[in-house]
């Protein structure tokens, strides 16, 4: 036998259910005075810098049913490619700007909304430029692990071919379940849960 | 930003230790149905952490109300207190090196006491307590402790089997250090002979895995003539030392 390596076992993941937002936006289902706002609402201020724009993000299951129940939450590198994090060591990101958002898919249309602004681009791990993303998580009834991936961004063409994670995809028809559409200012993504346009999750 | 979360320790800035996906419940888990049309099927696509995964926002103290953490009293009325058994709640949040971490949002739910969601989704006949909420949020102290007040929430039926009963339960939303640590999970409690039914729970393959989500009553941490205690903590993926590793750029 062997030193035990001493290393604890993550907490196992169990589902967000249907009353994630209980948890984590009271306010959006009715349950107000505990918190004055939710979390992650809003993620721009007039001071922010950078081009502002909206993302509409729909999920859908198996059949093509728009889920109604979701919670997604987004996390982002500021107009100059800096992360608001103590992890971020190339400078200061933009004080008005944490990178982060949550929002619940609306009950009745299934439709989630950010208003942010667009990400500068954030060096691999080799230095190399990725593409502007958006890394997205998902929860929902159903989904037993939190679901991450990214947007990238369809006005972003050149900056996506040369994107270090969009070149592992082996299967080169899937890209584009990681690009959302740009409509005026405001960017279109369909996140498939299943079925042939299975959006690319990540193991990261 | 300082020091991560208000600590003295140096920022991380390691990549996170690769997740055990054998030790979590698969996507598709059958005997949840909802599982089956929500389960992505195709191969996930692996790569070590850029900063986008490694990085993560803060959350300070300072966001927190005084009853956030009391959720016998954050929804009631002046006077008034949610009704049930009360119980303290407390734990650490850990990384998989055992080292206790600071400045982690969580972020808590539940049903009340007679297993009745304040949502308008949850139909269940038991009735809703005019004084309870359901939700709560704590932020981990230096050691990555933590703690709340709440009642014990009911079990409850819900529509998958005909007959299926949720254990008691509080839903946790873990916010770490780096994005890749976000997780969701639910506490279970000591004894509770519903957990070895629940679909949900038992879809986490290992038995060993589904114990680390139990909740032991804690007669030492109990208030006495007040409330009693169950110890829960929660442990996230662990972050490689960067000390010999090339560098990400700029860094």
């Amino acid at each position: 036998m062997a030193q035990s390596l001493d290393r604890l076992k993550e907490s196992p993941s169990q589902t967000a259910g249907p009353y994630v937002h209980i948890g984590l936006t009271p306010n959006f289902c009715g349950i107000g005075g505990v918190y004055a706002t939710d979390l992650g609402a809003t993620m721009v201020n007039d001071k922010t810098r950078g081009e502002r724009i909206g993302l509409r993000i729909r999920v859908l299951d198996g059949t093509g049913t728009t889920l109604k129940d979701a919670l997604i939450e987004i996390w982002q590198a500021d107009a100059d490619g800096l992360y608001n994090s103590p992890a971020e060591m190339r400078g200061a990101a933009d004080p008005n700007f944490l990178g982060w958002g949550r929002c619940p898919t609306d009950m009745e249309t299934g439709l989630c909304t950010f208003e942010t602004i667009k990400p500068g681009r954030v060096p691999f791990r080799d230095g190399r430029l990725m593409a502007p993303h958006i890394t997205l998580w998902i929860v929902a009834r159903g989904i037993n692990l939190g679901l991450h991936t990214r947007l990238y961004f369809s006005d972003e063409e050149k900056a996506n071919a040369e994107d270090p994670i969009l070149a592992r995809l082996e299967h080169r028809v899937r890209v584009p379940t990681l690009i959302a559409e740009r409509k005026s200012d405001t960017y279109v993504f369909d996140v498939h849960l299943q079925g042939e346009k299975e959006t690319v999750f990540f193991d990261s | 930003m300082s020091a991560e979360s208000g600590s003295n320790r140096r920022p991380e800035t390691g990549a996170f230790f690769q997740r055990d996906r054998t030790w979590h419940p698969p996507a598709l888990t059958p005997n949840y149905k909802t599982s089956i049309l929500r389960s992505p099927q195709k191969a996930l696509l692996a790569f070590d952490n850029t900063l986008s995964e490694i990085s993560g926002p803060v959350f300070g103290h300072a966001m927190l109300g005084e009853l956030d953490a009391d959720l016998i009293h954050n929804f009631a009325r002046p006077g008034e207190s949610a009704l049930g058994e009360r119980i303290i709640v407390h734990g650490r949040v850990l990384d998989e090196r055992g080292a206790g971490m600071p400045g982690v949002l969580l972020e808590f739910w539940q049903a009340n006491a007679g297993g009745r969601y304040r949502h308008k989704k949850d139909g269940y006949l038991a009735p809703l307590d005019p004084n309870f909420g359901g939700c709560g949020r704590a932020i981990t102290g230096e050691d990555g402790g933590y703690a709340f007040r709440t009642v014990k929430p009911g079990p409850y039926p819900w529509p998958n089997g005909p007959n299926d009963w949720r254990p008691s339960h509080i839903h946790f939303s873990v916010f770490g250090h780096g994005f890749a640590q976000r997780l969701i999970t639910q506490m279970y409690f000591e004894g509770d002979p519903l957990i070895w039914h629940c679909p949900i729970a038992r879809g986490i393959p290992d038995k060993a895995a589904i114990e680390t989500l139990i909740a032991a009553l804690d007669m030492q941490a109990t208030i006495p003539f007040d409330a009693r205690a169950y110890k829960f903590d929660i442990v996230l993926r662990g972050r490689r030392s960067s000390l010999f590793e090339n560098r990400l750029e700029g860094n």
